[in-house]
């Protein structure tokens, strides 16, 4: 019996290869798609299922325009659940498909098993390789120690928003007792390491009174961590997280009346604005991020104003518009969409960036990079004409960082194909 | 230090108690049915998406009293319709159907109202810091949240302990054949305590629901704490229930709260064991493996009192 099942199972399997690879090719000629790898359903689906419609009104905003090369550009969805095993699975059903670029942006730990997989599977499979693409997974290593040729970043990593955040915080004398809180993952880690080490060279003076790691995407209710600020005394908290993580986190503390200033990663997330408002936090919540609605910048401001007449939500990855319109740059530039050459195309590409001004693909370890910018929540002026969540607040520009001082020096060595 | 603690034991009683709602009706059905409903915080997650539901329809206190009656009626009819037809077939089968029925019910939750969390919100009513202690606020909600467990909890305890109905329960629970011997119909008190107990976990996620995150993972964050809150406190035992619910919630806030490592405890490694996994464990913190804590009790009860803090049989 068990034998028999085997035997079934193991024909399936074939057959159901050999049907993929037939397949790919004729799917292939018609469209451009883009497999989108991320989380629909638990904890990480709200700010999922935003970007999967960001990517779609992208698609559709190329395919206006003729599409790349003429093709239609088709965004498929794969739900990851947040999880790294999963995203594997997913993303081998992904190229099953025929599918040869990849996306992939929430949570590093899901990122740095893509690029492994990414990058073995295209040493095995050589003439079928597939790209992958990270918008938002910012844990340094994916461009040093763990860099790949197949792999490109659009998001500034970890270790650039840190240095921004860190450069503007030096500035500010009120801060005195720093408290500490990421989510306990690869990325939440750096954060809290990378913090620890920027704030001690740059303000020796400012105590780190708390240093907290909780479980990534699992917590319903802050209250008790909320607590423990508190009674650390900080007056500022410094986190990476994201998505209901730091929603969930400024909802407990505006139930808890906790008034202390934050200097965040992704507090225009879902949910985010909504509960600063709740909080009655007026600028005293700080973004790092590589656009705000609210840049004096027209092309930026037209574009959120057509997403936002077609979705009730604003442009959160003004990265992911650069990682599209820098897709049908290389493959016109290259000629080709085949993954290899639209690879070496993007290589040291200089772009103008969705915000305004420019930025370059570094060839050395395909990081992005990008204008960077420090913003704050808080009642608007005439110069801020968006707001956020309806919560008639929007994003003030605090600060900018050009793109040449964003540039930090890498370790990756990068194995080309040959 | 005073403040924190004072915090902390708040919000852990608030957690406990929301755990006991759920625990009481799963433990008086496994002590009764001998099966462990692996749905139950399914019933739970059922409570919050009709609270979420009905309060777009109708309001919040109307959502309070009608979700729980649904998910009760629900809860009746899948015991008499589906566990006592599967029940000639053995408690293996019997397991295996609610652990079905778990599956089934937060699929039917996704496809409803989809993957994400809904947009659950606390009536404007109860919007609003009960008090201010140690300049912290405790939302006037979580109070609302502890009353009602409370209430339901003295209603539980006085319904089992002084009411002839209650009487009946709590012989069924031991000598279900004697029972029926008697001329009481013991098919018809199982049906009443699943619904009762189904509705209980109902009305915890119809409470719940506002404050903590209204999704379809919810069953699955809460179930296995649930089956550790019911070993713990002892098979059966609603009193053990309670204190392991209490036990459970202060232990898991308090640990939150708590800074403590190996190498705050001893000091930091010396460098020849810095960098090598050693130095991970030393310098965990007690915050860290505090989501691990209720799983650790499971084990060490097992160990050393099978039976539960209360309970009173092996098994």
């Amino acid at each position: 019996m068990r034998k028999t099942l085997a035997k079934i199972l193991a024909t399936t399997a074939l057959a159901l290869s050999v049907l993929g690879v037939t397949a790919a090719p004729s799917m292939a000629q018609e469209t451009v798609k883009i497999a989108y790898i991320d989380p629909l359903s638990g904890g990480g689906a709200s700010i999922g299922e935003i970007g999967l419609k960001t990517f779609q009104f992208l698609a559709e905003e190329l395919n206006a325009k003729g599409g790349i090369l003429g093709k239609k550009v088709e965004i498929v969805a794969f739900d990851n659940k947040t999880n790294p095993q999963e995203s594997l699975i997913q993303a081998q059903k992904a190229i099953d498909q025929g599918i040869r670029i990849l996306t992939q942006g929430n949570g590093s730990s899901v990122a740095g098993a893509l690029t492994d997989f990414v990058t073995k599977y295209n040493e095995r499979n050589p003439g079928k390789e597939v790209l992958y693409f990270n918008y938002a997974a910012v844990d340094p290593v994916l461009t040093n120690e763990k860099c790949s040729f197949w792999h490109f970043r659009w998001d500034a990593n970890s270790d650039i928003k840190m240095e921004a955040l860190t450069n503007y915080m030096k500035t500010t004398p009120a801060i005195k007792n720093v408290y500490l809180i990421n989510q306990d993952y690869s990325f939440g880690q750096s954060v809290r390491t990378t913090a620890k080490a920027m704030l001690g060279a740059k303000r020796p003076d400012i105590k780190i009174v708390g240093d907290e790691l909780h479980p990534l995407l699992k917590i319903t209710d802050f209250a008790p961590y909320i607590a423990k600020i508190k009674a650390s005394g900080a007056d500022t908290v410094v986190t990476g997280n994201w998505g209901q993580d730091f929603a969930l986190l400024l909802k407990a503390s505006a139930d808890a009346g906790l008034k202390v200033n934050w200097y965040t990663y992704y507090a225009g997330g879902t949910g985010g604005p909504t509960a600063i408002k709740q909080a009655n936090l007026n600028h005293q919540v700080f973004q790092v991020v590589e656009g705000i609605a609210n840049l004096d910048n027209k092309p930026s401001q037209e574009f959120e104003k057509a997403l936002r007449a077609k979705y009730d939500f604003s442009l959160f990855y003004p990265r992911a518009v650069n990682q599209m319109r820098m897709l049908a740059a290389a493959a016109d530039k290259a000629k080709s969409i085949d993954p290899v050459k639209v690879a070496l195309a993007l290589e040291g590409m200089e772009f103008d960036v969705f915000s305004g001004g420019k930025g370059n693909m570094r060839k050395d370890d395909h990081q992005f990079f990008q204008p960077i910018y420090i913003a704050s929540l808080g009642e608007r002026t005439a110069k801020e004409p968006f707001d956020e969540e309806k919560t008639g607040w929007g994003w003030k520009l605090i600060a900018k960082i050009e793109t040449a001082q964003t540039m930090l020096p890498t370790t990756c060595k990068m194995e080309r194909p040959k | 230090m005073l403040e924190l603690i004072v915090m902390s034991t708040l919000n852990g009683v608030l957690y406990g108690m929301l755990l006991f709602l759920m625990a009481s009706g799963l433990t008086v059905i496994f002590s009764m049915l001998g099966v462990l409903n692996f749905a139950h915080a399914s019933f739970y997650m059922l409570g919050a998406f009709f609270g979420f539901q009905i309060s777009r329809w109708f309001g919040f206190w109307p959502a309070l009293v009608i979700a729980p009656l649904l998910a009760g009626a629900i809860g009746a009819a899948v015991e008499r319709y589906g566990l006592r037809r599967v029940h000639k077939n053995g408690h293996v089968a019997e397991l295996l159907f609610t652990f079905g029925l778990a599956f089934a019910i937060e699929e039917v939750v996704q496809i409803i109202w989809g993957k994400s969390p809904v947009d659950f919100r606390i009536p404007p009513v109860l919007d609003f810091p009960a008090f201010t202690i140690f300049s912290t606020n405790y939302p006037a909600y979580k109070m609302f949240m502890l009353l009602v467990s409370i209430v339901i909890f003295a209603a539980l305890l006085i319904t089992l302990k002084k009411t002839r109905i209650g009487l009946i329960v709590q012989a069924a629970l031991t000598h279900p054949h004697m029972v029926g011997h008697l001329g009481h119909n013991v098919g018809r008190i199982f049906m009443l305590v699943f619904g009762v107990g189904t509705a209980l976990a109902a009305v915890a996620g119809v409470i719940a629901g506002p404050a903590l995150v209204t999704q379809a993972n919810m069953a699955g964050l809460l179930g296995p704490i649930l089956f550790v809150v019911v070993v713990v406190g002892g098979l059966g035992s609603l009193p053990g229930a309670f204190v392991a619910s209490l036990l459970i919630g202060l232990v898991q806030t308090f640990a939150v709260s708590m800074n403590g490592s190996l190498s705050g405890a001893f000091g930091p490694l010396s460098p020849d064991y810095a960098a090598t996994w050693l130095a991970d464990i030393w310098n965990v913190t007690i915050a860290q493996i505090a989501p691990i804590m209720p799983y650790v009790l499971l084990v060490l009860i097992l160990i050393f009192r099978p039976m539960g803090l209360l309970g009173t049989r092996e098994t």
